[in-house]
Formats: C-alpha cells, structure tokens, sequence
C-alpha cells in the first residue's frame, strides 16, 4: 500500500496523515509537493487538511490549479482513490472531483470541537467495508464546513448514496435542523461525500486526529477504523 | 495599455449569505432595521494587455469559470471600466 501525502503551501494535517498510514498501520508513505506532478505510483492519494495559499479567494480554489492537481485528476479519472480531508474536501469539490461546495458555518464561528459523524454508505471506498454503519467521534477545526449542493445535485448524491458521513448526536441520531449536531449547518447534515464511483472521498471531520487512545480524548481511536480497512483492501 | 475589467462575484440566489445576515444584524441593533436582504459579494479588477477587446472579454470570461467564480455557489458579472 503505497500513500502519497499531497502538501500544498498552507497544508497543516499532513504529519497527521502520514503518522496514521505510516507510523500506525504500516504503510508506505510520501510527501508529495504542489508543484510536483508525480504521484510515484500510489494507490491512494490523500490530500489533508490546512489553509492552502490562506484560504485566498475561496478555500481550496487556488490549490485547485496547482501542477500535482492535474496529476489527482488523471488518477482519479483512472478510477484511483483519493481522500480529501477538511481543506482537501474544499479543494476537491472546487475542483470538480466532488459535488457541491463549503460555504461558511452558518453560525459564523471557527469551530473547533469534537463531533459524532454516522456512516451513511458504503458507496465511497473509505467506509467500504462498514455495512453495519456506527459512529466515529473525532474532532472538527473549520469556518467553511457547510456543505451546500443545489437541490438537483443534493437529490442525485442522496439517491445514489453518495453521502458517506451525517452530523450526528450521540445516539447516531441525525437532526439535521439543529446546530448541536449538524454544528455548521451542512444540508441534509452532510459532512462527508463521495463521487459517483466512489474512488474519491471528502469529509470535514477529522478522523486522523482521533486514532490513538491515548491522545484521542473522547474520541479515543474510534477514527482509526477507516484508515485501517483502506489498508487492508 | 491594456483594457481594465471588474468582475463582481456574488453568490447565488439561493445560497445562504451568513455574512450578509451578520451585517443586518449589526445594523438592526443600530436601527437601521429596515434594511433588508443584504448580501455581500467581492470585486476584482484586472487589466488585460496585448489582446483585441473580443479576445479579453473571452479571457475574462474563461478565468471567471476556471478560478474568480465557483458556479456551483456563485454567478458573476464582467464590467469593462475606464
């Protein structure tokens, strides 16, 4: 399992990740720069969270254009999987990769707390192997996590299952009306998608920052489930 | 010298301006509270060099759809200026 690690000027997450791939499950991981458009060979690209080029514009639009981009985007139209996580979210549906848009939290706050995200498909490759669903506790750290898709595009990502993760409360209940649990106000609660085929995944939360018991906090290592089955299959 | 344009961003009719909605509620506590449906856009200006004006209104258009403008929240207008 080979992970390339995308780091664009502003990325922050990305010790993050590779520590999760490399430093707990064993993988082979590298860095790849912005300006670089070789992925050496990856079988999934990561592209974690931060401030690319400072959230200039819009977040993730400036990063969209850089070299390496072309390169996912090749990748992914081969049917490789990639990961968008929190800014890697933004940047993929700026670019396309993904339906819709973050727009600001509508409570306009940087929120930064742990949240309840319920596994909604199996559609996506990172929650591929949860068919019996559960919820993962991990932490969020964002100002435009609202997820927002027209109502065309929100009933074609419904129908075709491509919402992978729901805000939820600790029940694993969904409210998608009230900001304690969908806490940026995301429609239909959404706070991970994917595409179509399912090889590219987005999502705000962070689960890479709740994998290890010791540091997780109330999310213990409930975050580690879904990097570990990528590496498995 | 080339040919100056503004490009004013908006986001779209539907899409919620929490901006927008903060700016109303600041102007309501000062009274202003008649002041209704404010939404919050940017501008950006540029100047175009070594092209006709056909061919700069195009480019224009074409980095409004690759980069100044999302359309899946976002509509945009192009203004020539002086």
């Amino acid at each position: 399992m080979r992970v390339a690690v995308v780091v664009f000027p502003g990325t922050n997450c990305d010790q993050d990740v590779l520590h999760v791939f490399g430093g707990l499950l064993g993988a082979e991981v590298f860095p790849v720069w912005h300006r670089d458009r070789d992925l050496k060979r990856a079988d999934l690209v990561v592209l974690p969270g931060g401030f690319s080029y400072g959230d200039y514009l819009r977040t993730g639009a400036l990063a969209k254009l850089s070299p390496v981009m072309d390169s996912v985007r090749e990748f992914a139209g081969k049917g490789g999987r990639v990961l968008g996580i929190c800014n890697g979210f933004q940047i993929l549906c700026e670019a396309g990769l993904l339906p819709g848009a973050l727009l600001e939290n509508v409570g306009r706050r940087f929120l930064s707390q742990f949240v309840r995200i319920r596994v909604e498909s199996t559609v996506g490759f990172f929650t591929a192997g949860r068919e019996g669903g559960g919820v993962i506790t991990c932490p969020i750290a964002h100002f435009q996590g609202n997820y927002f898709a027209d109502e065309e595009t929100l009933k074609e990502i419904e129908d075709n299952r491509q919402v992978v993760f729901r805000y939820c409360d600790p029940h694993g209940v969904v409210e998608a009306g009230t900001l304690e649990c969908n806490v940026n106000g995301s429609r239909n609660a959404i706070a991970g998608v994917s595409n179509r085929a399912g090889n590219v995944v987005g999502l705000m939360p962070h689960p890479e920052r709740a994998v290890e018991a010791v540091i997780g906090y109330v999310g213990g290592e409930s975050g580690l489930e879904p990097f570990r089955a990528v590496c498995k299959s | 010298m080339g040919i100056r344009f503004q490009v004013l961003v908006r986001l779209k009719g539907g899409v919620l301006d929490v901006q927008g909605k903060a700016i109303e509620s600041g102007l309501r506590d000062k009274k202003f509270d008649n002041l209704k449906n404010i939404r919050v856009g940017r501008a950006i200006e540029l100047d175009v060099e070594g092209v006709s004006k056909d061919a700069a209104w195009a480019q224009v258009d074409e980095v409004c759809k690759l980069l100044l403008a999302n359309p899946v929240i976002e509509q945009y207008e192009i203004r020539e200026v002086e």
